[in-house]
């Protein structure tokens, strides 16, 4: 029997296990919405705008470990994705954006809502399809899921003329896929991990680094096994966060320009840096030529063109994290605690993570509230700029895929949609955002979707009514000239989260905090906002400016 | 181009698919490489192309082009011949001004070069020149002398010495 183009891409998301879709409709993307109509094992979200699908879809990923699908028409549609392309891309989340195109006779003819989207996209996703034969359709999807979900992860764009969904086609599903030129390096090399036993072994004060790639190859257990056998302390980036529950006492926190003192302590004195799944960012490393400047280096990435980028690899080891960490766990020889244990662990307690204790209503403190009603088990979406930073230091993670949160982009406006990703994705779970007032505007319309699928997400914003880490910025190093960061034009958020039908609760008072969060946790058939006035000139500390080094490190505001 | 050191000749071997080149010429493009020549055509699989290509920059951030030139899902194989044993060639057309007094002596440089005439008119020949790039370098220099009206070059394309294939 012959179906349309259409139908069968409809078939063949489903055939590779997709659930979820967010996107919306338009001309050309009437026939997959038309096929889409029938189809009951996919559940489809209207967003608002684009990039809330593509944000939607990238959080639904993390969260769940699956590939992430998001829908848009041609033109605008599309160019409103880029963003949330752009975002999965550079944190290597695996999504698959399908977008209409104009008829394949038109391409090029600057037709209506015509866009170049394989051509604006080719430099942010990982691959990307124009296809010009609806016979094709099921090849490219089976494509598009195992390019996008392997080796190291990211988005694929699969674009879809409207003739081509129109077209009848024998449906003919594919399920295996063989690509000559895309072989993903899986296992490491064995006297490559054999070295780095041995250079573990010599190590006086080895440290180990883990990233992103140690949630997405799912290797948190071997991460937690490896550093309890060697008593080797974790320090972790953003996107690490929950790759080592944090509570734990090898863990460090997060390193970088607003990571712990002692997690900057530890990589700048280590004579061993282990880097899993981490790319040497600038956010993590600060001046290059300053960082961990006495160690000897062992890179574990999935992504060859990873090694050395930035910074020298003494031992580079290419392969999937999850495997290559069980390999070493193999074969390297169990370490007792050192001297070097005892040092970190005294900066530890000598540099703590700390905030004013002034009757003023602190974000940290707040934060810290959220973790302790939720008993450190709710999945915490956030937005980007000093909320994130604080979000990361003080809301203790303890499993992996718990932080949602944009890294290499820091995309403001990430936030929303991708607290309703990963709610969808984990209805088991309670979700909380934590967002600044600048990021949450950038995405608000996204509140519509969210109460309309009765979504039971906290959104706490910390609300200083201004773009707060620029603001952080100019106070700093541009002479406190405030130059276009006032927000103090704003939204009543707790009257905008009524008019949305959510829940709305204003914060002033530290005292206010507790209950504020308790009602929230409540409030389970809608979402519930709580405006968290904090104080407006709260700064993110410790900081490592831009391009310095750990000497430059600024632990309190400088007197 | 012929005197810079930094000079890399990389080979691509490519699915031969629409957009492809795009693909490989975008990561140049990011980084502010610019490509002095690239020559592509099929191979002797008619599914798989060879792009030839010659950049200058520095070594370390070529690697990384190459690199990322081999995560293209369209790439198949990347090598870079810069410091390998290869026979390199180039075919260029090169139309030059040739008055009735200076035929003679154009024609011996032809001979020379072991170079052609493939096309003649009442004030011109058009010669066809295959070599490395010196020896195009070198006859299109002594060419200038006369004017050239015109010039074409391939680019360069390279295949490795002895039995060794990509």
């Amino acid at each position: 029997m012959k179906i349309t183009g259409a139908q069968a891409l409809i078939k063949s998301l489903c055939d590779h296990g997709t659930k979820m879709i967010f996107g919306i409709p338009g001309g050309v993307m009437l026939p997959i919405y038309d096929a889409l109509y029938d189809c009951t094992d996919l559940e489809h979200m209207l967003m608002r705008h684009e990039q809330g699908a593509a944000h939607a879809a990238d959080a639904y990923a993390r969260a769940s470990g699956k590939v992430g699908v998001c829908f848009a028409t041609s033109g605008p549609g599309a160019t409103n994705l880029v963003t949330g392309i752009a975002n999965a891309y550079m944190d290597s989340i695996p999504i698959i954006a399908v977008t209409a195109q104009v008829r394949t006779t038109a391409l090029g003819k600057d037709a209506f809502q015509e866009a170049d989207i394989t051509g604006i996209t080719l430099p942010i996703t990982k691959h990307n399809y124009l296809v010009k034969d609806a016979r094709d359709i099921p090849q490219v999807v089976a494509e598009a899921f195992h390019i996008a979900s392997t080796g190291r992860p990211g988005p694929v764009l699969i674009d879809v003329p409207a003739d081509i969904s129109f077209s009848q086609v024998e449906y003919q599903p594919v399920n295996k896929v063989e690509l000559r030129s895309y072989k993903p390096t899986v296992a490491g090399h064995p006297l490559q991990i054999k070295k780095a036993a041995k250079a573990i072994v010599a190590a006086e004060r080895p440290v180990l680094y883990a990233g992103g790639g140690v949630i997405s190859s799912g290797a948190s257990k071997e991460l937690v096994d490896l550093s309890e056998r060697t008593h080797i302390l974790v320090a972790t980036t953003l996107l690490g966060k929950g790759s080592i529950p944090e509570t734990h006492p090898h863990a460090l926190g997060m390193l970088g320009m607003h990571g712990t003192a002692y997690a900057n302590y530890a990589v700048a004195h280590c004579d061993l840096l282990i880097a899993v799944g981490a790319r040497f960012d600038d956010r993590v490393t600060g001046k290059l030529d300053a960082f961990a400047r006495k160690a000897k280096v062992v890179h574990i990435d999935v992504d060859p063109a990873e090694i050395g980028k930035t910074v020298h690899v003494d031992i580079p080891i290419v392969g999937d994290c999850k495997h290559v960490l069980s390999e070493l766990l193999k074969c390297v020889e169990p370490r007792e605690e050192t001297e070097w244990n005892r040092q970190v662990t005294q900066w530890k307690a000598e540099y703590p993570l700390h905030y004013p204790n002034d009757g003023g209503l602190y974000p940290q403190f707040v934060i810290e509230q959220i973790w302790e009603a939720t008993n450190g088990e709710a999945i915490i979406a956030t937005d980007v700029g000093q909320h994130q930073m604080w979000s990361a230091q003080f809301y203790k993670c303890t499993f992996p895929r718990q932080f949602i949160s944009s890294g290499g982009l820091g995309t403001m406006g990430y936030g929303l949609p991708a607290a309703i990703g990963a709610q969808v994705a984990r209805m088991d779970k309670t979700v909380f955002l934590i967002a600044g007032d600048g990021s949450l505007q950038m995405t608000i319309q996204e509140f519509a979707p969210a109460v309309a699928h009765k979504l039971p997400i906290k959104v706490a914003i910390m609300n200083n009514q201004y773009l707060g880490m620029v603001r952080q910025w100019q106070e700093l190093f541009f002479n406190r000239r405030y130059s276009g960061v006032d927000l103090t034009a704003q939204p009543d958020f707790v009257k905008l989260a009524d008019a949305y039908g959510a829940a709305g609760i204003r914060i002033e008072k530290p005292e206010e905090v507790r209950p504020a969060i308790e009602k929230a946790l409540e409030i389970n058939d809608r979402p519930t906002v709580l405006d968290f006035r904090i104080a407006r000139e709260e700064n993110v500390y410790p900081m490592i400016p831009a391009g310095q080094s750990i000497e430059e490190m600024m632990v309190q505001r400088p007197k | 181009m012929a005197k810079n050191v930094l000079q890399h000749t990389i080979t691509a071997l490519v699915e031969n698919k629409p957009g492809v080149l795009a693909r490989v010429s975008g990561l140049f493009a990011r980084r502010g490489f610019n490509i002095e020549s690239l020559a592509v055509s099929i191979t002797d699989d008619p599914t798989v192309s060879r792009m030839t290509i010659v950049v200058g920059g520095d070594a370390t951030v070529l690697e990384q082009i190459t690199k990322q030139l081999n995560k293209l899902i369209d790439v198949i194989k990347v090598i870079d011949y810069t410091d390998m044993a290869v026979v390199e060639r180039e075919l260029a057309m090169i139309k030059v001004n040739a008055e009735p007094k200076n035929r003679a002596e154009i024609m011996q440089l032809v001979d020379i070069f072991r170079a052609k005439i493939i096309d003649i008119s009442d004030r011109t020949f058009t010669i066809e020149v295959t070599g490395n790039v010196a020896k195009v370098d070198a006859i299109e220099s002594l060419l200038d002398s006369h004017g050239i009206q015109e010039m074409v070059r391939t680019g360069r394309i390279a295949m490795m010495r002895g039995p060794r294939t990509p």
